[in-house]
Order: structure tokens, then sequence, then C-alpha cells
């Protein structure tokens, strides 16, 4: 009998043609390919200089402007517009500007179960959630992904993570991410899968599920995988693709290299301090640090879920007069829901910036870049020295319920306090 | 690899986690489509003078993690461009790794707690072997993957699917 196989070496497996294990190299059939404004370009460059513009499979290669969209200036819109002429070129799919962070599209309309996805933007592992081996590379690997449909992968070993007990209130996926990267270290999973399971993962909302495997990445990890069920079933069919959904499971016997156990039932809301997404804390530790700038959204916390926490908070409440609030919806899609249920009324009310869906400040473009000494406190994924435009900046990081209570107060504050 | 593959330099030394936000700031995304311009700035949120002080030939070495953060390529391929023969670390961050071997760009594992800033090195890549001629001692690397190795002794992955028409790692 074969040996049993995790949920990596499953769908490599099938994607290859043969079995394989952690530690094969092997080449794979690529489903969908996607780039973005920043790594996009150069893709496109790879391509002209081996001659191969051209898309293996145009409606599932993805070119995504996002991350300084609209443009904030020429250099950048002259990138915009090699993507464009690629897209008409080739038929590769255009995400033009103010449709939404890539990952976040990607999830919504063109990555299924058991699908391989390479994305030339390292959160692309976001879209494990769906039973997909979705992986970030350089522009370089994912050109040739594109123009050849293929792409080889080292097979990587697995840590499962067995999260069991009942989230507290006003505790949420985000912050069961940070705690496990404050765990195991920004390096703690590098050239390794992570597989989450458990009897919380199997209660968890498609978007708390993103929002895990959106950050797999910040540990080292080469994916963030599920496994799919009912959950993943309906959110397909509510995008009309129920015909997509397929079972994806790990084998019973699999071989882990390292088993993680979470109890939820006693966590706290957790934040990353400065510089580093593995600088946790829990928010009691650091109430009451000034903030200058809250930002809610991006492809990790910029979901209808994450803006409708941010809503109950805001509600009939105003931003501190010393605190500044930017909110970016993270597709279209989200956008349009948020103006339906209200919450968009309710942020700009509240004195929010509210900003075309796509990165926002994430990665300091434009929009909200830092000023020296500033300190922004932020539902993004990492918060590198540098990230939001300046180096004399300071990022935390945290769910949006710690982000609406913060905005409110001006100063770092415990959700849980003021509802 | 052939035997030229020997490099010749001094040490740039960083610490644990230099982030590609570091080595190729968000800030300067609109240079991305400039690369000359961008490599100007080439580590620059960890070390203001390296650009103007390296040279041709000389090593980044640093701790744990180099590379950690996003995808994009710019990072290793600018600080190729800026001369450096190739980066040492005791690890690196998974998405760097790959694209550096994409770019050409040595990327070699060791325990670099035996490297200071300014020894010269002497680094083959063929035999493995880093010589430290500051203090007179040696160290090993461990070996990229054969997969790797293919790649970057076809000079990179443009290189290589140019060469086989498509890939030749098998
Ligand atoms: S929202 Fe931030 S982390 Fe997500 S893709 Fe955009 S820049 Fe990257």
């Amino acid at each position: 009998m074969d040996r049993p196989q995790t949920l990596a070496e499953k769908i490599i497996s099938s994607k290859a043609g043969k079995k394989v294990y952690a530690g094969d190299i092997t080449l794979v059939d690529v489903d969908v390919t996607a780039v973005q404004d920043g790594t996009g370009p150069l893709a496109v460059q790879q391509l002209e200089k081996m001659n191969l513009v051209k898309a293996a499979n145009p409606k599932r290669t993805v070119l995504f402007i996002d991350h300084a969209a609209p443009s904030p200036q020429k250099e950048l819109s002259n990138a915009h517009m090699m993507l464009r002429k690629f897209s008409k070129e080739t038929g590769a799919q255009l995400s033009e500007a103010g449709e939404g962070v890539c990952h976040q599209r990607l999830v919504e309309t063109y990555v299924n179960p058991g699908d391989i996805l390479i994305g030339a933007d390292s959160h692309t592992c976001t879209s494990g959630a769906l039973g997909a081996f979705a992986t970030g590379m350089g522009s370089t690997d994912v050109s040739v992904g594109i123009a050849l449909g293929k792409t080889w992968f080292r097979v990587p070993e697995t840590y499962r993570i067995n999260v069991t007990g009942e989230f507290p209130k006003h505790v949420y996926a985000k912050d069961l991410i940070l705690h496990l990267i404050g765990l195991i270290g920004a390096d703690g999973a590098t050239y390794k899968a992570l597989e989450f399971g458990g009897e919380t993962v199997d209660k968890m909302s498609m978007a708390d599920r993103f929002t895990l495997a959106n950050m797999a990445v910040e540990a080292g990890a080469k994916a963030g995988l599920f496994a799919t069920d009912k959950t993943t079933e309906n959110y397909l069919k509510e995008r009309g693709r129920g015909e997509f959904f397929k079972v994806i499971k790990p084998d019973e016997g699999a071989n882990y290299e390292r088993v993680i156990d979470i109890d939820v039932s006693n966590l706290e809301p957790t934040i990353s301090k400065p510089h580093t997404v593995d600088n946790t804390c829990t928010v009691s530790e650091i109430e009451g640090t000034h903030v200058d700038q809250v930002f809610i959204g991006t492809c990790t916390n910029g979901r209808i879920e994450d803006l409708e926490i941010a809503a109950k908070i805001l509600e009939g409440k105003t931003r501190h007069p010393d605190t500044r609030l930017i909110i970016v919806p993270a597709s279209k899609d989200v956008y349009i829901e948020a103006l339906e249920k209200g919450y968009i009324e309710t942020f700009v009310k509240a004195g929010a910036a509210v900003m075309a869906p796509g990165c926002g400040p994430c990665v300091g473009v434009h929009q909200g870049a830092l000023g020296d000494g500033e300190v922004c406190l932020a539902t993004q994924n990492r918060n590198f020295q540098g990230r939001m435009g300046n180096p004399e900046g300071f990022i935390y990081l945290s769910s949006p319920a710690v982000a609406a209570a913060t905005a409110v107060a001006g100063k770092i504050t415990d959700p849980r306090k003021v509802i | 690899m052939t035997k030229t593959n020997v490099y010749k330099g001094k040490t740039f030394k960083f610490g644990d986690d230099i982030s590609t936000d570091h080595i190729a700031p968000g800030r300067l995304f609109h240079l991305r489509t400039n690369l000359p311009e961008l490599a100007k700035h080439v580590l620059e949120d960890a070390d203001p003078n390296f650009s103007k002080e390296v040279q041709k030939g000389d090593f980044v070495v640093a701790g744990n993690n180099f590379g950690l953060g996003s995808s994009r390529e710019h990072a290793p391929t600018i600080i190729k461009m800026a001369g450096v023969s190739a980066v040492l670390a005791k690890s690196f961050a998974r998405i760097f790794y790959r694209n550096a071997i994409n770019v050409g760009l040595p990327v070699l594992i060791c325990d670099t707690d035996k490297i200071d800033k300014n020894d010269l090195l002497e680094v083959d890549l063929s035999s493995g072997v880093i010589k430290n001629l500051t203090k007179n001692t040696e160290l090993k690397f461990a070996p990229l993957p054969d997969a790797m190795i293919k790649i970057l002794n076809d000079g990179g992955l443009v290189q290589h699917i140019e060469k086989h028409k498509g890939f030749n790692l098998e």
C-alpha cells in the first residue's frame, strides 16, 4: 500500500502525475498564475527576454493592479501600462485599480480546491484555505509558469497545527496566528507547509481560514493548507463556483515533521510589536501606547467579516482627534457588501478615510505613509522596518477589533473593555 | 560547477531577519522598473552606507532568516547588481533563496558567527569551502539541491529555460 500523504503531498502528487513525498523534487502542472503591479512588470520583461510572450492558460493567468492603485506617480503608471498591454496580447485576465487585493480576488474568483497556484507575491499562500497548494515565488519563476503552465517544487515537510477550544469573545483567528508566529518564530516553519486542522478549524468561517493561511509565510512557510468541507463548499456555491468543489483531505497516518497543539480557550487579543511579526505580546501588556494612525484592511483582514467587527465598535463613535483612521475594503465585492450593510457610512461618520479596494498603505507605496517616529496599528500581516514607507515609523499588528477600539481611544485598547 | 567559481572579497555584516523591505524598500516601488537606480539604494534601510562602500566581489554576511518578507525578486537582483558575489547566512527565507538562484546570485548557508565585518574571504563554490584569509580559518557551506545547481550553472532560470527550451531538472 502507498504511504499515507499530507495535504501538500497529495495536491502536489495529483499535479505531478506520480506519488511524491516530502523532500522529492518534481515538475508540476500549474492551474493558476498571478502577478501584481510590483512584480508583474519584471515578469513581463523576463518573458520578453525568453521570447515567450504568451500565457499557457490565459483564463487563469491574472494580472493585478492593486499595490499602487490608482497610480500615485508616472513610473508606476508606466508599469501598469505594461500589464495592460500584456493582458491584451495574451488574453490574460486583468484586475484593474479599484477591484481589490490580489489574494482576496483570487479566492473570490479564480482558485478551486486541488489547484496549484503560483503567484509573484508572498501572501499567495492565502488560497491554501480553499484546499489548493498556493505559494509565493519571484517574478521569473512565475513568468515561466505563465508561459509553460509548469513549475518545479521541492515537496515540503509539513507541520500540523491542531487547534482546539472555543475562541473567547473578541478574540479571533488573527490573534491565533500572531500567537502561533510568536511561539515558533518568524523562521519557525521555513520551507515547511503548515496544515491547519482540529475541531476549532472545522467550525471556522472561510474568512478566518483565509487569515490563517495568509500569514503562514510570516513563519517562513511555503504554504498554509486546509482540508475542504461543507464550509468550503458553501463558500464556492455563494461565489457561483459550486461545481468546482472537491473533497481534499490528508490521509490518516500522514507523516508530520512536527505537531503543534493550540487550545484557544484562554487566548488573549494579541499584538505584534515593531519591527518583527514574531515580537508578540498580549494587548494588556501594551495598553495605553499612543497611536497616530490606525489602518483596517489588506489581504489579511479586509474582508466583510472584518469590516463588520470594526463597524460594530465604531457605530455611533468617532476616532480620537489625534489618531487618523484609514479603512480599505479588500475587494470590490467586499466594498459593495459593506455599502449595502451601512458599514461604510458608519466608518465615514466615525472620521475614517475610506479608500478604494487595494493594498492601501500596507506596503508604503502611497496612501498613509508614516511620518518620522509615528506609530501605526494595522490589521495587515507584517510590520518590518520601513514597511509603511518610512524606516523611522513603528508598526503594531492586531485584529480589526483591537484596531477599531484603538482608533476610538487614540491608544492601544483592549476591545473587551469598550464593548 | 566549474573551477572558475572562486570569489574573493571583503565582508559586510548584517544581523538576523534582514527583510526584503530593508533590501528594496516599498517606498522605492516606483524604481522597480529602473533597476540600476533601485540598486543605488540596496540594503539602505539596514546600512545606509552599504551601497556606497560595496565593491565588486564583496560578500554580504548575515544571521538567520535573510531575505524574509515579500516575493520581490528585485531584492536579490539589486544585491547582485551591486557587485556582491554571494550572500552568506545562517539561514534564508524560502522565496528569497529561490529567487537568488533564479537570478544567478549564490546563497550559501554556513555558520556566519565565525565571520566578522571586513574579513577577507575566498569562496570556492565548487568545493563548498569558505577560506577566511583574515582569520586564517576555513568554513564549509551546505551544498545546494541538485535542481538549483543546474539552474545556477546555466546562469539563472531565464538562461536555463532558453537553453533547454523548458525545464531540464529531473
Ligand atoms: S495587502 Fe499588503 S500584504 Fe496583502 S498583497 Fe497587498 S501589500 Fe501585500
